[in-house]
């Protein structure tokens, strides 16, 4: 077998699968990380427990519940097949919530962290300079929480491309929809096709380091300027 | 005159604060008292950090807090500038950026101060492309003030913006305090728990104990009441007096100050004839003398006195504070034996010694 004999569709669908659950993450763990930071409620550490729980959940656990519940007969899969036509299990979106859910401490608690040490006090000079409270999160809070931004995208992101078992519970194994690249390893070393596995895996280590080794250049060149 | 009124109850697990206050907008206002009193609780409160449920705030005729008709305005939509404890520049900012990211945010039609203008008068000429968080602690307050001010505002608060400098830097920040409240026209609200700044800064002044007022007027009303024995620290009682410098001998290496009383000697002083000092005469520098001297007195300064008011005389208590009037209010702290000795009453005629006239901007220590 040649290498061009290998499918590179799982990769392709993996990084998008990644990079769409990594944006979904930041639009919703932006505002609960700030609410985290801030909040003097008492339903806090309540929800700290709830997002810390897919570190510890088996995956097969979160899959199947998500299963259920994204499925023709769970609530959020019906209502998706009464406005949509098709519930969520098995496809591309039903992976994107399902992989949002198990990466979400992975960039909440980052976020939440860089809120938290930031505090109140550059907030309050902002507020004293006129600047209203989104404004002052645009201009103050998230540059100066640049590198907690950087850690939950390579974490979210990482995370997202090692899981295995919330997908295979959720998305199953259909080519091009939800085989992605972990499946297809794993399918591959099954039916002892260990040249495309080799390529497949050698191509994630090669590309999640380069991925790091950016990063990680970028991060030293922080905080960035920006006025 | 415009007024700055003020109504709050502030209630915590472990203090209650609870203030009633009215001060003139205008010149420099010094909220004193201990570590603890609450000062910085108000000054909050008068920002819109803090939140009194059942508070009352205006300048002027312009409302910005009134709990019963709901009104209360957050800090961003308050025209006060805030210069904390610390300097809080934003560090992700240069220092130009950082002195005008106020200044961007407020209309156009509203922008009395000028970057060039608070440039000169705080000297940040050579610091305007550095990062804000390369820059030296009294440098970064120095920017912390410039930043407030760009926002032109109509009322400047300050909490203890000297306590995290050295000497050096304080004479200097002081200095430029000073020269704000002359050349902007901004009223000042100033909270510290130094003495030394209170004499030097204020015009008004707002004595906080345990949370409430126990004293509030002009500086020197506030420290010429026989009771301020109660409020202010020994060994600080004593008249502040508003002088201007008139003239300097040579010869005897003493400069005279003139003042609405009269005149007083110092030893030489480094200032130009006409510039203003303000001094302190401690109650405890200054003696009476019943019948004019017929002796000679090493003492330069004798000045003609009317006793004002005789302070409360406690059993136990060998002094007692007598207010006296020299043109201007002046305290005397005698020994109770010397009130009985000279038989002492309102109205009566005396002579003052003064000891010693203290120089308010020497005492920064």
């Amino acid at each position: 077998m040649t290498l061009s004999e290998v499918d590179l569709g799982p990769l392709w669908l993996t990084l998008r699968l990644a990079g769409v659950t990594v944006i979904v993450l930041l639009i919703i763990g932006t505002p609960l990380a700030w609410w985290l930071a801030h909040t003097r409620s008492r339903a806090r550490t309540v929800v700290e427990a709830i997002v810390a729980m897919p570190l510890v959940l088996p995956p097969t656990v979160l899959g199947f519940y998500l299963l259920v519940l994204l499925g023709p007969h769970g609530w959020i899969g019906s209502a998706s097949q009464a406005v949509t036509g098709s519930a969520l299990s098995f496809t591309f979106t039903g992976l994107v919530i399902a992989s949002a859910l198990y990466s979400l401490p992975f960039v909440v608690q980052p976020l939440h962290g860089a809120f938290e040490s930031i505090g109140r006090k550059p907030l309050e000079a902002a507020w004293s300079l006129r600047a209203s409270k989104l404004d002052t999160f645009l201009s103050i809070a998230s540059p100066m929480a640049s590198r907690g931004y950087l850690t939950a995208i390579v974490l979210g992101f990482a995370h997202t491309l090692g899981e295995f078992g919330v997908v295979l519970m959720v998305g199953g194994n259909i080519p091009g929809r939800t085989k992605v690249l972990s499946i297809a390893i794993y399918d591959h070393v099954e039916a002892l096709e260990y040249t495309q596995a080799h390529v497949l895996s050698a191509g994630l280590l090669v590309f999640s380091f380069l991925v790091l080794l950016m990063v990680y250049t970028v991060n030293r060149r922080l905080p960035i300027h920006v006025s | 005159m415009s007024e700055l009124t003020a109504r709050f109850e502030v209630v915590f697990p472990s203090f209650h604060l609870q203030v009633k206050a009215s001060v003139p907008a205008e010149g420099i206002t010094v909220v004193f008292g201990p570590s603890g009193c609450g000062k910085s609780t108000f000054l909050r409160c008068l920002a819109g950090l803090e939140r009194s449920p059942t508070g009352f705030l205006a300048l002027g005729e312009h409302v910005w807090q009134d709990e019963t008709t709901h009104i209360f305005l957050p800090l961003s939509q308050r025209p006060v500038g805030y210069v904390f404890q610390e300097p809080r520049l934003f560090p992700h900012l240069s220092v130009q950026s950082n002195l005008l990211y106020g200044w961007k945010r407020i209309p156009e039609s509203e922008r009395r101060v000028s970057l060039d203008q608070v440039v000169a008068i705080l000297g940040l000429d050579s610091l305007l492309e550095r990062r804000a968080t390369h820059l030296s602690g009294g440098e970064q307050q120095r920017v912390a003030i410039g930043r407030a001010l760009l926002t032109s505002p109509r009322l400047l608060l300050m909490d203890e913006p000297l306590s995290s400098l050295d000497v050096q830097r304080k004479r200097e920040i002081m200095t430029f305090i000073q020269r704000l409240d002359k050349e902007f026209r901004i009223p000042i609200i100033y909270v510290s728990h130094a003495l030394h700044e209170v004499v030097q800064l204020a015009r008004t002044l707002i004595l906080l104990k345990e949370g409430s007022v126990v004293a509030i007027g002009p500086l020197a009303e506030v420290f010429s009441q026989v009771g301020s024995r109660r409020v202010i620290p020994d060994g600080h009682i004593g008249a502040i007096i508003d002088t201007r410098v008139a003239e300097h001998d040579l010869e005897y290496g003493l400069t005279t100050l003139n003042f609405s009383g009269g005149q007083l000697s110092v030893p030489h002083q480094n200032y130009c004839i006409g510039e203003s000092l303000r001094v302190q005469i401690l109650a405890r520098d200054v003696s009476l003398i019943a019948n004019p001297p017929a002796f000679q007195t090493s003492v330069l300064n004798v000045l003609v006195a009317t006793v004002m008011e005789i302070g409360p005389i406690q059993a136990g208590q060998p002094f007692v504070d007598i207010k006296l009037d020299i043109g201007c209010p002046l305290l005397a702290t005698i020994t109770r034996k010397s009130l009985a000795t000279l038989k002492l009453h309102p109205g009566q005629k005396v002579h003052a010694q003064i000891k010693a006239v203290a120089l308010t901007h020497d005492s920064l220590e």
